[in-house]
C-alpha cells in the first residue's frame, strides 16, 4: 500500500477514534463545566460552554450540606471490601470451572450469569426482610456482601476465561513438583494470572462504586456511599442542576482518576481472551 | 450549708442526667426542595431548644418515595420521621402504618391547618402527617405580553380564553411559545396534569362502582383539547417536558403563559434565576365552559411518623417544631417572608406582610378551590384531586400516563391512547377486586 494512503488512513482512524471518543467523554464534560456555572447559567439557551461567570460557590453549598467525606469512605468500603470478596469466592470457583471442569460446569456458568437477568427490584423486599431480621439494613458489612453475590457471576465468568487461557500442563507440572492446592494457587496461577485479576478488580471495583439501586435502598445514614449523595442533590421541582453536577463531580472525580491511571491495565484485561 | 450544697450539686447533676439520657437522635427522610432544605439548615435551633439531634437523609422525591414505601411495609424501622404526600397519608393511615396526631399540643394550633391541608392528610377524622408545605396549581402567565397583545387575564380564565390568548401571543420567529404545559409521564408528572384537566372538563377517573371513565365523552373532549392546544401552541418535544423542562423555559421567557404548582411563584418572581421576574401575573387554573371544577391540584409534603418507631417522643417535638407558626416567623425574619414554606397554615395568609408577597393570596385561593373529596363533577368513590387515594393507582397512573405522552409524542391517536387507558385500568382495577 502507497505510504500516502496509508498516513491518510491512519490519520482517519485517529480522528474517528478521538470523535467517538470525545463523544463518550462529553457528558462528564459537560457535568464538569455545568459545576462552576450558576443555576441559571446551568439552563441556559442557547447553552454556555466556557464563556460563563466561573464559580466555586456550588462546590461550596454542596460543601456545606454534606459531609463528603463520610459518604466517599462508605464507597471506598463497599467498592473494595465487595471486591475483595469476590476474588477471594471467584478465584477457587473459576480454578474448578477452568482446570478441573465437570459436565455441569458450562450449566452452571450460565445458571450464574442468568442471576443477572433478573430486574433487582424484584428480590427487594426478599432481601429487605432478611436484612432487618439479620440487622443488617445500614450497614456496611450487609452491603459488602450483597454487592459481592451481584457482582460474582462477572468476576467468575471474567476469571473463567482468563484461567482458561492458562495451560493446564504447569499446573501439573507444579504439582508433580510437590505443590498442593493452595500453593498452586497461591503461586502458580495467580501470577500467571495477574494481568487477568487486575482488570476483574478494576472493572468490579467500578461496578461497585456505581450501583445505585442496593446502596440507595438498603441505606439510610450511616452505610450511604456517594450514589445517595448524589441523589440528595436530584429533584424534579426545582432548578438545581449547577449543584448536582457539581455533586456529581465530586461523587466520579474518585473513580476517574482511578480509571485514568489502570486504563492500561484495563483495556489490556478486557481484551485478554478476545485476542487470540 | 454543706450539706445543702450537696444536695443542689446532686439535684443539678440529676436534671443534666435526665436530659442526657431523655436526648434522642431522629432520623428523618425527606425530599430535595428548597423549603426542605432551608429547614435542614435551621436543624440546630431544634437541637438548642430540645436537645435531640437530627440525622437527615435526603432523596430524590421517586427514589424517597419506593425507600419509604418499602421501609414502612416491612417495618424496617430506619427512619423516625418520613416526608410524605397527601397521596400516600391516608392509604398509610388507613393501614395503621402511621403515629395518629391527634395529641399535639395546644399552642401547636391544629386548627390552625388550612381546612383542605387538613382534609387531605387525615383519614377517618384523624390527622396522620403535618403539612410542611402546601401547593396547588395555576395559571403564571406574563403581563408584558398579555398587554401586547391587547387582553387581560381573568382572575379565574377557562381553557378557551387560555387557547384564544395561547394564540394571540405564540410568536415562534421570537422563540416564544404560546403555552408551555407538562407532557412528561409519571403519575406525578403529566399525569397529575392531564388528570385535573379532565376534571376541569367533567371528566372522571371511576364512577362509584370502580369501573374506568375514559371511554366516555368527557375524557376524549379533554384529551383532544390538551393535544390541540399543545401541538398549536405548545414547544417541540413537550411530551417529555415536566415542571424542570417548563421553569427553564419560563424563567427564559420562552412561554408566555404555564400552568403548574404554585410553589413555582418564588422561582418565577426571583430576578437572581428568572428573566422574566418582574413581568409575571398569577390567575386560577382554567376550566372549561360551563363545568364548575377547575384544573388546580392539592398537594403538600407532610411530616410523618411511621408506626414502631422507638422515638416517637421525640419526633413529635420535631413535627411540632418544624411545622409551627414560631418556624415560620423565624424563616421569615432571617429570610424574608417570600422564602417561608407557603400552603401550610391559615394564620400565615393573615399575616399582613405576608399579604404583600405578590404570589400569596393566589396561592391560598387556588388551594381552596381544591376540594379532594369532591374532585370532580359526578361522583366519585375516591378521595384526591390529581390522583386516587388507593394503593393501586401509582401503577395505572404511570402506564396510562404513558399512553398519553404517546399520544403528545404524535406516536397514536387519542381514540388509541383512550382505548388503552380504559383497558389498563379496568384490568388492573379487576385484578386488585374493585370490580
Amino acid at each position: 500500500m502507497p505510504r500516502a494512503i496509508r498516513t491518510q488512513r491512519k490519520l482517519l482512524t485517529t480522528a474517528v477514534a478521538w470523535f467517538v471518543g470525545l463523544l463518550i467523554f462529553f457528558p462528564i464534560l459537560w457535568t464538569f463545566l455545568t459545576s462552576f456555572k450558576t443555576e441559571a447559567e446551568a439552563v441556559a439557551n442557547p447553552p454556555l460552554f466556557l464563556n460563563f461567570d466561573w464559580t466555586l460557590e456550588n462546590y461550596a453549598v454542596v460543601q456545606e450540606r454534606s459531609d463528603y467525606l463520610r459518604f466517599l469512605w462508605n464507597s471506598v468500603f463497599l467498592a473494595g471490601g465487595s471486591t475483595l470478596l469476590g476474588i477471594l469466592v471467584g478465584v477457587p470457583a473459576a480454578w474448578s470451572m477452568a482446570f478441573v471442569p465437570s459436565r455441569r460446569t458450562k450449566d452452571i456458568l450460565l445458571w450464574m450469569l442468568s442471576t443477572k437477568m433478573l430486574p433487582a427490584v424484584g428480590v427487594l423486599y426478599p432481601i429487605y426482610l432478611i436484612f432487618i431480621r439479620l440487622g443488617l439494613l445500614d450497614t456496611r458489612v450487609g452491603l459488602v456482601v450483597v454487592l459481592m453475590l451481584i457482582n460474582l457471576p462477572i468476576i467468575v465468568w471474567m476469571l473463567y476465561t482468563y484461567f482458561r487461557e492458562i495451560p493446564g500442563e504447569i499446573l501439573e507440572a507444579a504439582r508433580m513438583d510437590g505443590a498442593n492446592l493452595r500453593s498452586e494457587l497461591l503461586y502458580v496461577l495467580t501470577p500467571m494470572a495477574l494481568p487477568g485479576i487486575a482488570s476483574t478488580v478494576l472493572l468490579n471495583f467500578i461496578l461497585a462504586w456505581n450501583e445505585a439501586f442496593w446502596t440507595l435502598n438498603l441505606t439510610a445514614v450511616d452505610a450511604a456511599p456517594l450514589t445517595a449523595f448524589i441523589a440528595s442533590y436530584s429533584s424534579p421541582e426545582g432548578l438545581f442542576f449547577a449543584k448536582l453536577s457539581a455533586a456529581s463531580t465530586m461523587a466520579i472525580a474518585p473513580i476517574l482518576i482511578l480509571g485514568w491511571f489502570s486504563q492500561k491495565q484495563l483495556v489490556r484485561g478486557l481484551t485478554f481472551g478476545a485476542v487470540k | 450549708m454543706k450539706w445543702r450544697n450537696s444536695l443542689c450539686a446532686a439535684t443539678v447533676c440529676t436534671l443534666v442526667a435526665t436530659a442526657v439520657v431523655s436526648a434522642e437522635t431522629i432520623t428523618i427522610a425527606t425530599v430535595n426542595n428548597g423549603d426542605m432544605i432551608r429547614m435542614q439548615g435551621y436543624t440546630d435551633d431544634f437541637t438548642e431548644k430540645t436537645g435531640h439531634e437530627v440525622e437527615w437523609v435526603t432523596l430524590e422525591e421517586n427514589v424517597l418515595r419506593q425507600r419509604v414505601t418499602t421501609d414502612i411495609t416491612t417495618r424496617g424501622g430506619q427512619f423516625d420521621i418520613m416526608t410524605i404526600g397527601m397521596y400516600e397519608t391516608p392509604i398509610w393511615g388507613q393501614n395503621g402504618w402511621l403515629v395518629p396526631l391527634d395529641d399535639l399540643s395546644a399552642e401547636y394550633d391544629t386548627a390552625d391547618i388550612l381546612p383542605a391541608m387538613r382534609a387531605g392528610l387525615s383519614y377517618d377524622g384523624t390527622l396522620y402527617a403535618a403539612p410542611f408545605y402546601g401547593e396547588s396549581s395555576m395559571v403564571m402567565y406574563r403581563t408584558d405580553l398579555m398587554e401586547k397583545a391587547g387582553l387581560e387575564m381573568p382572575a379565574a380564565p377557562t381553557w378557551q380564553f387560555i387557547r384564544e390568548a395561547a394564540a394571540v401571543m405564540d410568536d415562534p420567529e421570537n422563540g416564544i411559545n404560546g403555552i408551555c404545559l407538562r407532557g412528561k409521564a409519571g403519575w406525578g408528572e403529566g399525569g397529575a396534569l392531564i388528570t385535573v384537566t379532565g376534571n376541569s372538563f367533567g371528566a372522571r377517573w371511576f364512577d362509584e362502582e370502580w369501573n374506568a371513565q375514559f371511554d366516555q365523552p368527557e375524557w376524549k373532549e379533554a384529551l383532544t383539547f390538551y393535544v390541540d392546544l399543545m401541538n398549536d401552541y405548545g414547544p417541540e418535544g413537550y411530551a417529555t417536558n415536566g415542571f424542570n423542562e417548563n421553569l427553564s423555559l419560563f424563567q427564559q421567557g420562552k412561554c408566555a403563559m404555564w400552568i403548574d404548582a404554585t410553589v413555582a411563584a418564588s422561582f418565577v418572581t426571583d430576578p437572581e434565576e428568572s428573566e422574566v421576574a418582574d413581568n409575571v401575573g398569577f390567575a386560577l387554573a382554567p376550566n372549561s365552559e360551563g363545568v364548575d371544577k377547575r384544573s388546580n391540584w392539592l398537594w403538600a409534603w407532610a411530616l410523618a411518623i411511621p408506626a414502631g418507631t422507638q422515638k416517637e417522643e421525640a419526633a413529635k417535638e420535631f413535627i411540632e417544631w418544624a411545622t409551627s407558626k414560631d418556624y415560620i416567623e423565624m424563616v421569615a425574619e432571617n429570610e424574608g417572608w417570600a422564602n417561608v414554606p407557603p400552603g401550610a397554615r391559615t394564620s400565615l395568609y393573615e399575616t399582613p406582610a405576608y399579604q404583600e408577597v405578590p404570589f400569596a393570596g393566589i396561592t391560598l385561593e387556588s388551594i381552596n378551590a381544591a376540594d379532594p373529596t369532591e374532585p370532580t363533577v359526578e361522583p366519585v368513590p375516591y378521595v384526591g384531586v390529581q390522583f386516587v387515594a388507593i394503593p393501586e393507582f401509582a401503577g395505572i397512573a404511570t402506564e396510562v400516563s404513558q399512553e398519553f405522552a404517546a399520544v403528545y409524542a404524535g406516536q397514536q391517536s387519542v381514540d388509541e391512547a383512550l382505548a388503552k387507558a380504559q383497558a389498563i385500568t379496568n384490568e388492573a382495577m379487576e385484578a386488585a377486586g374493585y370490580r
